[in-house]
């Protein structure tokens, strides 16, 4: 087990040094002079020069990618340009808004895909069969933002039972987050919903035919005890697999979810630095992200390996 | 020699198109595709064809016989915009489709084949895939300015990884077949045996591939105009059409909700097309989505 962690962890530093590469090549790719296109149109030439400076854009590359890599590794991300605040620090402050809307956003995943599937399969080619692929098949054409437009269109604009925007914290008023988070909650999980309830029902239907449920079902068992103890436990290989990804697609989801609802964590901070070409802020809320997410599917794959041993010899 | 295998091909030909008509998904995926294209390649017959022009005095007309879309706060007719829009959207979709299937093609049996290009290739598709999809396309294109070409590029960037790891994984598995081996002892070099006889065979996956491709794409790109790193809004997509939209939402619900239905019916019809192609031509290929 732990020779695997070891394994993990080294196979995990070159892509690490990929994407955070990716991440300072970023403002390379900007056309022109990326502090021109930061200053916007009505910065003095003395404004610019200040960015220019303050970036370390008027240094050589070789002195940039230096500096770049060693307030890294102090954990210094630069600063954002708009906030004037470490972008580090303005990351953690919003970050716990963003977690607990993708976690209530996970949990309907979970809930409802799973259980969506697991009947799909049980009454595989019935009527309930079609309209669960059905509905799980346009869950995963809609376009989410624009679901959550629709959803104040009709849940706040007509019905006026839920508010358009805001955010309360769960731990202030349990009531408040129900009711400003739910529609952004279901926003996020509706495409996610729809892809755990096909993977989930395939690997049900996978499972279903093997030997050891007709065995099952052969010596007696109860048809609930035959579901929930023999095919489900096999068939949750492939899903909790792909709950790892549903949470990565879930947090950087939250990038327009967030600005469709206003609310105020880190998706809506990322889309605020895009449309105002907050370039520190992009860079380094992309690299946190990404890295943050590969830490997340390395704990999944050691969950897992811990579960089916047969992971850690491959 | 190469009649018979001609023929023998097309009969196999025929077979699949014939199993393609009876799959049901396939005929409604294709049905909902063929509709949209239709829609959109007659635009100037089925619309007034000025998707621009405006009309003050015709502001915030709902949907009637008219104006069967209603029109925006400058009495701009939507029909004509979502129709002339789903160019735009449909078109950026295509590229990204065509860049995946060349370089996916490209790098995945340079992978797949050339086992000492493998490694590298295939950790530098894992960095990019590290990212979230949206995240890198979203990255990307703010570095690259707001366009529709930027547009297309930063999806590109996102699903190529993916489209050269499919490829890959059925260049390995051809690659071992007895026929390779056979043609190898029979004198071929490389790069006849990969153009001749490995990726054709490995044309189904990537085929069923480019489709789901295509559905992301026209999401994606959604997403992109609706955050501000897509096309100016001169040309109208379907995101941008909803980014506008959205500052009208409590008096004109159409403005947002009907470009979001093309949007919907063309992802669908592409799914369905997609997951048709995958029961028919590669029954064992699992749900590949991200």
């Amino acid at each position: 087990m732990l020779a695997y962690l070891v394994k993990r962890l080294l196979q995990a530093i070159p892509i690490l040094a990929i994407v955070s590469l990716l991440s300072f090549g970023l403002i390379k790719l900007v056309p022109g002079d990326p502090a021109v296109v930061m200053g916007g149109t009505t910065a003095t030439f003395e404004e610019i020069e200040q960015i220019r400076r303050n970036l370390g854009l008027d240094r050589p590359v070789y002195v940039q990618i230096g500096a770049f890599y060693w307030n890294l590794l102090q954990g210094d991300l630069g600063n954002s340009l708009l906030l004037g605040q470490p972008v580090v620090g303005a990351i953690v402050e919003r970050l716990p808004v963003t977690l607990w809307l993708a976690s209530y956003a996970l949990a309907l995943t979970i809930v409802l895909g799973l259980a969506t599937g697991i009947i799909a399969a049980l009454q595989h080619n019935t009527w309930i069969d079609q309209v669960a692929t059905g509905i799980a098949l346009i869950g995963v054409s809609l376009p989410n933002f624009w679901l959550g437009l629709v959803m104040i269109v009709v849940f706040s604009v007509h019905l006026g039972w839920l508010p358009t925007s805001g955010y309360v914290a769960p731990t202030d008023d349990l009531a408040g987050f129900f009711r400003t988070a739910t529609m952004p909650a279901t926003a996020l999980a509706l495409l996610q919903i729809g892809l755990l309830t096909r993977i989930t029902r395939s690997a049900m239907l996978e499972v279903l035919r093997q030997d050891y449920v007709r065995t099952a079902r052969a010596k007696g068992l109860s048809e609930w005890s035959v579901v929930m103890k023999h095919a489900l436990a096999n068939a949750m290989i492939p899903v909790v697999t792909v709950i790892g990804l549903i949470f990565s697609v879930l947090i950087s989801g939250s990038i327009v979810i967030e600005t469709v609802f206003t609310v105020p964590g880190m998706g809506s901070l990322l889309g605020n630095a895009i449309l105002r070409r907050d370039y520190p802020m992009i860079q380094g809320g992309l690299l946190f992200v990404a890295a943050a997410l590969m830490m997340l599917n390395l704990a999944v794959d050691m969950l897992y390996a811990y579960f089916d041993p047969r992971v850690r010899v491959q | 020699m190469a009649t018979a295998s001609g023929l023998f091909l097309s009969e196999q030909n025929r077979f699949l198109v014939r199993r393609l008509l009876r799959n049901r998904a396939f005929v409604v995926g294709a049905t909902l595709v063929a509709i949209v294209l239709l829609a959109i390649l007659l635009a100037p017959v089925l619309t007034n064809g000025e998707p621009n022009r405006l009309a003050i005095r015709m502001r915030f007309r709902p949907p009637s016989g008219d104006f069967p879309f209603g029109t925006d706060n400058l009495g701009r007719d939507m029909f004509a915009r979502v129709l002339y829009g789903g160019r735009l959207s449909l078109e950026i979709g295509l590229w990204v489709v065509v860049l995946n299937a060349v370089f996916g093609i490209l790098l995945g049996a340079l992978a797949g084949y050339f086992q000492r290009l493998d490694g590298p290739l295939m950790r530098l598709a894992d960095a990019l895939m590290a990212f979230p999809s949206v995240l890198l396309a979203i990255g990307i294109a703010a570095a690259l300015g707001a366009s529709a070409t930027t547009a297309v590029i930063a999806l590109a960037v996102v699903y190529i990884p993916r489209t050269a790891r499919i490829l890959r994984a059925s260049v390995l598995v051809v690659r071992e077949l007895d026929y390779v081996h056979a043609s190898r002892a029979a004198g071929a070099n490389d790069w006849h045996i990969l153009f001749r006889h490995v990726l054709p065979n490995c044309m189904a996956p990537l085929l069923v591939q480019l489709s789901f491709v295509f559905a992301y794409a026209v999401l994606s790109e959604a997403v992109l105009s609706f955050l501000g790193l897509g096309a100016p809004p001169t040309v109208p997509s379907w995101g941008i059409l909803i980014a506008e939209g959205r500052s009208y939402i409590r008096e004109a619900w159409w403005l947002t909700v009907l470009p979001g239905t093309a949007i919907a019916i063309t992802v669908l019809g592409l799914n369905l097309l997609g997951d048709g192609l995958r029961d028919v031509l590669d029954p064992r290929m699992k749900i590949e989505q991200s």
